[in-house]
């Protein structure tokens, strides 16, 4: 008798807490707001968040600059090298997987059992994310937010990140920062005519021959820091990745290669076939460094401000008073939490000069 | 040996025919030569060729990129096409192409395990060729343990299963790739390409073919035999098992050495002996050349394709099956078999 009792009060107790955890899901009790998102949807979000699960690389990033005890995890565990980089308290976060993208692996059971209250996609807003969005917060009810992961709409992002996640002044500092820098590089770049500037390759792949073409997420920062990407479809589309032949490289013949792959950037300055191209003629062949994330793509996400500028005095040396190191030192302790000793900004310049750590 | 003369078109008969066909591919690759988005004349460009061009880059261009490359797929053409032959007429069934027995499945996996750990682009190479060549070792060991009565159907059965098993950890590692950063090269490698070879790319594959070929073309008559089964080939004094062995072992190392370099290409292996089979007839002395030469042949003009019909690259393997498919097709439609 008793031990059905007991079954039976632990099957209630069961119930009540699915009970509790049902209303807690969907309860009009806790105090709620609605925003409108980068695609123009309506999200109805707590007024606290606490947790966020990022939907992919980019959407970590944001997230972890603009507030990152929210953090509920990395998409991708962070490499050994990358963690110094990273404050401490965030630097064991589990490994949560991606929503979005190709590989879609997260579990819709593993982000349930994270409870977030929230989940941010910060890249493309495009049909297919939006319903993609649509789709998981209508299954999970854990409501979900795409913002606008374009380059040039870093300071909205910024903005509206910070007001979903509650910290709206610290959103609008880094928006500053932001509009700082982007007119700071634009007012470089105006004075220099669209045909006057400096042609740049953005090397991607083991042998260097993948690229993004012009008007793509991987190399717009490209355009933004005043170069021309030389690889132009020229008809206006935003381009994707593509790959090309080393004799296409040898006819475009940019001034200004830039890559963060190590293992190309070591083969490239040994490889008789790229010894002929200006930008290895002009010593103008350039890697950059990825912790903790690359500086110019991988992801494309606000990890690009630190590298905007490091292109920009790549392309416009003259145009720079500041020195790169005071500015990186800078740029990882206002957007990545991190107070670099010597020795690891040291680690960083060394990278952006071609000397990457082992 | 060969009950085929009749089917035979007269060009393919005595020493014209093979002549004509090299004299084609030479014309081919002349021509192949003076184009490409690097821009030169057509004197320029042979002019380069010898280096008295007066351009160092575009003796570059001429010497180091387009001539490795057109060499490439010539190279990679006439490899594909001809352990394709090889494997028909070994299982004496059309719809056997060079990775039946997971070849490139296996050189896929190694590719990309290659480029997960982000390794240096030779070692790409060596880890796609070992992923090949263990593929098939692997398939070779399974059908010895087992006890089967029909070994050809219990290779083709587990170079299936092998080739699945491969593919499944291909998807693994790219589910696990940097979607920024490996995932993309990945993608490029699969889809097949000789947009980077280059003579040091070659210097290895080279021999390897080669290598692979010499016990292919001093065997090609007796590997007729196979195609008659097992008892039969004993009665006419072949060991049939052994043969077997050497055969697989040959065309697998010419699988694994191209696709090593090149990436994924398919349907050059299934099509060509198709076609070659068409023009002389079975008999696998004249099939072996001939698939060769018309394998070459075709890669050669998919790869010129795959580098002037827009800026950037277009991914050889997705040509060859754009291409290759619709004649599939035709080909099967025409009711053509070819075999008998």
């Amino acid at each position: 008798m008793e031990s059905i009792q007991d079954t039976s009060s632990r099957k209630s107790l069961c119930f009540a807490t699915l009970v509790v955890m049902l209303s807690t899901l969907c309860s009009p009790a806790i105090a709620s707001r609605s925003i409108i998102d980068s695609a123009g949807r309506t999200v109805e979000i707590p007024d606290t968040i606490n947790t966020v699960f990022a939907a992919g690389p980019p959407a970590s990033v944001l997230v972890y600059v603009v507030r990152p005890e929210t953090l509920a995890g990395w998409p991708r565990a962070l490499r050994k090298n990358e963690i110094p980089y990273i404050a401490a308290d965030y630097q064991s976060l589990p490994e949560t997987g991606r929503l979005t993208g190709r590989g879609g692996e997260a579990n819709l059971e593993t982000v349930l059992s994270i409870k977030p209250d929230l989940i941010i996609d910060f890249g493309s807003i495009r049909d297919t994310y939006i319903d993609l969005a649509n789709r998981v917060q209508a299954q999970t009810g854990i409501p979900y937010v795409l913002i606008d992961g374009r380059f040039d709409q870093t300071p909205a992002a910024l903005r509206l990140t910070g007001d979903i996640l509650g910290a709206s002044e610290r959103g609008e500092a880094l928006a500053r920062a932001a509009e700082k820098l982007f007119s700071r590089v634009d007012a470089i770049t105006a004075a220099v005519a669209e045909g006057d500037r400096p042609r740049v390759y953005l090397a991607r792949g083991p042998d260097g021959l993948e690229t993004g073409s012009k008007g793509s997420i991987n190399t717009e920062i490209i355009e933004r820091a005043g170069g021309r990407n030389v690889i132009d479809a020229g008809d206006g589309r935003h381009g994707g990745l593509v790959e090309i032949s080393m004799e296409n490289m040898i006819a475009v013949d940019p001034d200004y290669i830039v890559t963060w792959d190590q293992n190309f950037f070591a083969d490239a300055r040994q490889n008789p076939l790229w010894a002929g191209i200006s930008a290895m003629q002009e010593d103008q062949f350039y890697l950059s460094p990825t912790a903790p994330f690359g500086w110019i793509d991988r992801p494309p996400s606000l990890n690009r401000i630190i590298g905007l500028q490091w292109m920009s005095r790549l392309l416009y040396p003259e145009q720079w008073d500041t020195e790169l190191s005071e500015e990186a030192a800078q740029f990882y302790q206002d957007w990545y939490h991190v107070e670099l000793d010597e020795e690891q900004l040291q680690v960083l310049l060394s990278w952006a000069e071609g000397q990457p750590p082992e | 040996m060969s009950t085929s003369g009749r089917r035979r078109l007269p060009v393919t008969t005595g020493f014209i025919g093979p002549g004509l066909i090299l004299l084609a591919l030479a014309a081919a690759s002349l021509f192949a030569i003076m184009i490409g988005p690097y821009s030169l004349s057509a004197s320029q460009a042979l002019a380069a060729l010898v280096g008295l061009s007066g351009d160092p880059q575009a003796d570059i261009v001429v010497q180091q990129i387009r001539l490795p490359r057109i060499g490439a797929a010539l190279l990679v053409g006439a490899a594909l096409a001809a352990s394709g032959a090889t494997y028909q007429a070994m299982f004496r069934n059309p719809l056997v192409s060079p990775d039946i027995l997971g070849v490139s499945a296996g050189a896929g996996l190694g590719a990309v395990l290659g480029i997960f750990l982000s390794l240096p682009v030779a070692m790409i190479q060596l880890c796609a060729f070992v992923g090949g060549m263990s593929a098939v070792l692997l398939v070779g060991l399974v059908v010895r343990l087992g006890n089967n009565n029909n070994p050809t159907l219990a290779l083709i059965l587990t170079g299936v299963v092998i080739g699945a098993l491969a593919g499944a950890m291909t998807s693994l590692l790219k589910v696990m790739a940097d979607p920024y950063d490996q995932l993309p090269a990945i993608t490029f490698w699969l889809l097949g390409s000789l947009a980077s070879i280059t003579l040091t790319d070659m210097k290895p594959a080279l021999p390897a073919v080669l290598l692979g070929l010499t016990p292919l073309i001093l065997l090609r008559w007796r590997i007729n035999v196979l195609a008659f089964g097992d008892e039969e080939a004993k009665t006419l004094g072949v060991d049939a098992g052994k043969l077997r062995l050497a055969v697989i072992v040959a065309a697998t190392l010419i699988t694994a050495s191209v696709t090593a370099i090149a990436g994924v290409i398919g349907w050059v292996g299934l099509v060509i002996p198709h076609i070659a089979r068409m023009l002389v007839g079975p008999g696998f002395g004249r099939l072996l050349p001939a698939s060769m030469a018309l394998g070459a042949g075709y890669l050669l003009l998919i790869d010129t394709l795959a580098r002037t019909l827009s800026e950037v690259e277009t991914p050889i393997g997705i040509l060859t099956a754009v291409i290759g498919a619709p004649f599939f097709i035709a080909l099967l439609a025409r009711g053509k078999r070819g075999w008998n």
